[in-house]
């Protein structure tokens, strides 16, 4: 007995999902077209690539399900998982890495879980993390700072991307933490690990790294936007970061030869990044605040770990990952007080006072 | 060598662990089944055969020999299916289920003969009359199992959709996904 | 965002368009013209319906009562007018379904002849159960939407000794300002309500909680309060809803309700401000509940007011004085935005709890397509009682009622701040509100399935009885036929006997 009874409330938020997707994508623009000028034509070929793949598989996967494409394609989410997989990329990396990294994005991380807001792993994350461990040299083949106009053409650039073109060892090195990592495993100390380092440059961005996360200023910017739009709440980034920043801090003071300062854990690899747009969203988070600060802690403390104990430089992604595995136990355990009540559930209790 | 203290070890360790729970089977044997009777509670308890058992406790039998569905019974509902689930501890998709609406039985005043042969028959004793006189149902009372629709030799007793009224109006499921 | 920053005493809630100011600014209307008929149903209240004490063809007088209040939990209705009772019929409530409730139907006679009534020289020196004793003849019941039964209210407030009555002035709901417009116009009434209510409850003060959206009310109870210091005014932020009763008194004093409790349980009572208005009425000028204002509002109304109407007067008479343009009206709402029940037709009567008729036009109410839920979790930020609308919906949508349970829906109050600010417009609150009612309907199941074996024991008692009676029946018969037998087979042998000895 279906009948067309309508509940209230008879108005709604203008706030909806395709607009939440829209204000994050802006939110990520800064960053974003800042890697496209700091690296040039190849850079804005793989993001490019790495959109319209995102939104095939999406719109292929949609197809398989037997439902339609269209409603889902606006709402924006295949674009904003294309642009954060580019982000996560080296920005002279072949097409077949951003076409890659949008299948196991789309296909592994969101689609097979059944669809958005269904998936227990981050996507773009887990297309890192698949793709790091599959592809070791393309991933980790960072190309120096080359601003647009300044490096190759359109066409070079064209097959550096497509056709295989070899980028020149002179054209490359290593991001801070890979060469901390590497200075370290040669017995290196830290101010000369460091080498020409420049604290203001890396936060800036100009220095070698991923197409869209070199600029801590700039994704800080874009994410403190989101939060005065109410989008995103600041617990799991202010949680992250800080945690980042005071344990850095602690083992920085005790031993500055083999712990990198707050400064540069702060504005080196994905941390902000990460902070602001991984680790706030929605799907694979917690969904309470104290959850979301737990959630943050826990990836802090993952990514100092890795990053100062670990195999690899950079332990954004893993971090994410094995927080993303705990979040629905989190979830499960940590729930609001609600009104009346005890934590427990058990109704308050008033006859003592 | 090593090969050989491999698989003795192993052996070995097998057979212990064989041995301890044979023991425990035996000395921490449960000793009657209970889930048979704490099911029987949870059905509606009205004998109406409906499941294709002869009755409720019959049906709780095979419920837990795992011959029955969880489904089986329609006038218990998805309410039913989904405590038998928990006691039973089998995932069942809740999703699509519908309940059958509730029906009581009318008797229809005009061609009621007050035969009496209905209220023989009423497990729950819902109809109410005499001899030659028009008998009528107590919708409370009345649980649907149709019993009195077939011994009617003149069809007046029917099956009706219990009314809905302000009191027992209750919200739709939302037809959006 | 900086919620941390934020008074622990508030919690959740929204802040949706006002739109108040499309009626804040007009005098309330009372000029409305005398309907034909009036419908008044018996049940306006929470508990048992009243019982009609009046019969077709009789006239009664403005006042006059139609129906008395039956059992512990009940109030009575009266009729809004003078005039002859044409029907007492079944006739569609106000109600998403419009389903029929027994109505008293009147046909104004247009004299508006009062019924004489006592009024006391000085009603502040009334005993307190007079007080209520008044209140609850004159059918006053919570105009705040829960209606329930005033009198009630204030025995129980009395009989556990409170501290505090607090009065509820939130109308936290978009569109409404009836109570605001009250307040404005009648504030010095008002106050005299609340001080009867305070007399009744013998109670030594009361609070009463302005939302920050209407400074003139609030200037306005200022000066009516000035001579009274027991009686307090606090304005509380603008955010729905503010008007629960127990956010509210958590906002104000830090009390917080038990779940399992009243408010009476921690010294407290709360009224809306509507019915302050209405206890004065009833004792000061011996007026029964009979009409009320309501706020009709909406784009596809021409004239949004504040109208006093008389209760029974049809909601489309009311929505045409107000000039409705019924090709814009998209819905039809009774009460306000969020809680209010959108009605399938007009042509039903304004009660006790209505203090709104909405006319809302497609753009207001703005329905997307509901779309998949992407957990961001503003359901749990908005819920002001601290429940995850998102896990209980996924849980209710496939029917895992007691999982939902497990989560707090017996807790939900539903606001509708979930559905509200849901970005993927999912039906949350529907949800809810759906899986309460399979609750109760499952509760009575279960009452039900236990009467069916109580009363198939006793069928099956005396079944047995009557086939031990047969049996047993059956048993002496055959004991007599034998007994007799025995008595045959003597005699014939005496016979015999006797033969033998001839």
């Amino acid at each position: 007995m279906k009948t067309s009874v309508i509940s209230g409330p008879h108005v709604a938020a203008p706030r909806r999902v395709d607009q939440i997707m829209r204000q994050v994508i802006i939110a990520l623009a800064p960053a974003v077209g800042f890697g496209v000028f700091l690296f040039g034509w190849p850079a804005l070929y793989l993001l490019t690539v790495t959109v319209l793949s995102a939104m095939l598989f999406e719109a292929a996967c949609l197809k398989l399900k037997g439902v339609a494409a269209a409603p889902s394609l606006r709402d924006g989410s295949a674009v904003l998982t294309g642009v954060l997989v580019a982000m996560t990329l080296p920005p002279w990396a072949p097409w077949w890495i951003g076409v890659s990294g949008s299948a196991i994005a789309i296909i592994l991380g969101k689609q097979v879980y059944g669809g958005l807001g269904q998936n227990l792993f981050n996507p773009a994350m887990l297309a890192r993390v698949a793709l790091l461990i599959s592809f070791p040299i393309e991933m980790t083949t960072w190309v120096n700072v080359t601003p647009l106009f300044t490096g190759p053409g359109l066409a070079e650039s064209f097959a550096l991307t497509f056709s295989g073109l070899p980028i020149p060892d002179a054209m490359t090195g290593a991001t801070t933490l890979g060469m901390v990592k590497t200075g370290f495993s040669q017995n290196q100390i830290l101010p000369q690990a460091l080498g020409d380092y420049s604290g203001i440059l890396a936060m800036i961005g100009w220095e070698r790294g991923s197409l869209g996360e070199t600029s801590g200023i700039l994704l800080a910017v874009g994410g403190i936007a989101l939060l005065r739009k109410g989008i995103i709440q600041w617990h799991a980034p202010v949680s992250l970061l800080a945690t980042v920043a005071l344990l850095s801090s602690i083992f920085h003071l005790w031993d500055s030869g083999h712990y990198l300062s707050p400064w540069v854990h702060l504005n080196s690899g994905a941390l902000i990044l990460v902070a602001f747009f991984i680790a706030t969203d929605y799907v694979t988070s917690p969904n309470t605040p104290l959850g979301q600060l737990i959630f943050g802690t826990g990836c802090g403390l993952l990514i100092f770990v890795i990053r100062s104990w670990g195999g690899y430089p950079e332990g954004t992604g893993f971090a994410i990952l094995l927080m993303n595995a705990v979040t629905p136990l989190i979830d499960h355990y940590i729930r609001p007080r609600i009104y009346g009540r005890y934590r427990n559930g058990k109704p308050l209790d008033i006859s003592s006072s | 060598m090593y090969v050989l203290s491999a698989i003795l070890i192993l052996t070995a360790l097998g057979l212990l662990l064989g041995l301890s729970l044979g023991i425990a089977a035996k000395y921490l044997k449960v000793e009657s089944d209970p889930l048979v009777e704490r099911i029987e509670a949870l059905m509606p308890g009205s004998q109406c055969g409906q499941c294709g058992f002869p009755g409720c406790r019959p049906a709780a039998e095979a419920l837990v020999s795992g011959s029955a569905p969880v489904t089986l019974c329609p006038p218990g509902g998805s309410a039913l299916v989904e405590q038998l689930a928990r006691l039973l501890g089998v995932d069942v998709d809740l999703s699509n289920a519908q309940d059958q609406e509730a029906m009581v039985a009318r008797v229809s005043e005009e061609t009621c003969t007050g035969c009496t042969r209905c209220f023989k028959v009423c497990p729950t004793d819902a109809i109410v009359g005499a001899p030659k006189q028009i008998h009528a149902v107590v919708a409370d009372a009345c649980i649907g199992c149709k019993k009195c629709v077939a011994v009617c030799p003149t069809e007046c007793l029917q099956m009706h959709p219990i009314e809905v009224t302000l009191r027992n109006w209750r919200w739709p499921k939302p037809l959006a996904a | 965002m900086l919620a941390f920053l934020e008074n622990p005493r508030l919690r959740g809630g929204i802040h949706a368009e006002e739109r108040k100011h499309l009626t804040s600014g007009q005098a309330i209307v009372t000029h409305f013209p005398l309907p034909k008929k009036l419908y008044i149903p018996v049940q306006q209240h929470v508990g048992k319906p009243a019982e009609p004490v009046v019969k077709v063809g009789d006239k009664v007088l403005k006042g006059q009562l139609l129906a008395h209040s039956q059992g512990a939990i009940s109030a009575p209705v009266h009729a809004p007018t003078s005039g002859r009772i044409v029907d007492v019929k079944d006739f569609p409530a106000p109600h998403p379904s419009a389903l029929p409730v027994r109505t008293v139907v009147i046909e104004s006679d247009g004299k508006e002849e009062w019924l004489e009534t006592f009024i006391p020289d000085d009603p502040f020196q009334l005993e307190p159960e007079e007080i209520c004793m008044r209140v609850g003849g004159a059918g006053v019941v919570g105009l705040g939407g829960a209606v329930f039964p005033s009198a009630i209210k204030l025995n129980l407030g009395r009989k556990n000794n409170i501290h505090t009555l607090l009065i509820n002035a939130g109308e936290c709901e978009p569109y409404l300002t009836c109570d605001d417009r009250l307040m404005q116009e009648h504030a010095n009434q008002i106050v005299a309500g609340i001080r009867l209510m305070l007399r009744g409850m013998m109670a030594p003060k009361a609070i009463i909680g302005i939302e920050d959206n209407k400074p003139e009310a609030f200037s306005a109870m200022q000066a009516a309060c000035r001579d009274f210091p027991n009686i307090t005014i606090s304005q509380v932020p603008t955010r729905y809803p503010m008007g629960w009763d127990r956010q509210m008194l958590r906002y104000l004093t830090g009390l917080e309700i038990p779940a399992d409790g009243r408010a009476t349980d921690i010294g407290v009572v709360v009224h809306n401000i509507a019915t302050a208005y209405a206890v004065y009425r009833a004792i000061c000028l011996g007026q029964p509940l009979i009409s009320r204002v309501v706020t009709v509002s909406g784009e596809a109304v021409a004239n949004p007011i504040n109208i006093e109407l008389p209760i029974g007067t049809l909601m489309s008479e009311a929505l045409a004085f107000c000039g409705v343009d019924k090709a814009k009206m998209a819905r039809l709402v009774i009460g306000g935005p969020m809680m209010g029940d959108a009605l399938p037709h007009a042509d039903v009567p304004v009660v006790k709890a209505c203090n709104g008729i909405l006319a809302l036009s497609h753009r207001e109410i703005h329905e997307p397509e509901t779309q998949a839920c992407i957990r961001c979790s503003s359901c749990v930020t908005v819920c002001p009682v601290g429940l995850l609308p998102l896990e209980m919906a996924s849980r209710i949508r496939v029917n895992q009622l007691e999982a939902a349970v497990d989560l707090g829906l017996k807790d939900c109050i539903s606001c509708g701040s979930c559905s509200y600010i849901c970005p993927s417009n999912i039906p949350l609150v529907h949800y809810f509100k759906f899986a309460s009612g399979e609750l109760v309907k499952r509760q009575q199941a279960d009452h039900k399935a236990e009467q069916t074996k109580r009363l198939m024991d006793d069928r099956n008692q005396r079944m047995e009885r009557i086939r031990l009676e047969a049996e047993a029946e059956a048993q002496r018969a055959q004991e007599a036929r034998a007994a007799r037998l025995a008595q045959q087979a003597a005699q014939q042998k005496q016979r015999e006997q006797a033969e033998e000895t001839v």
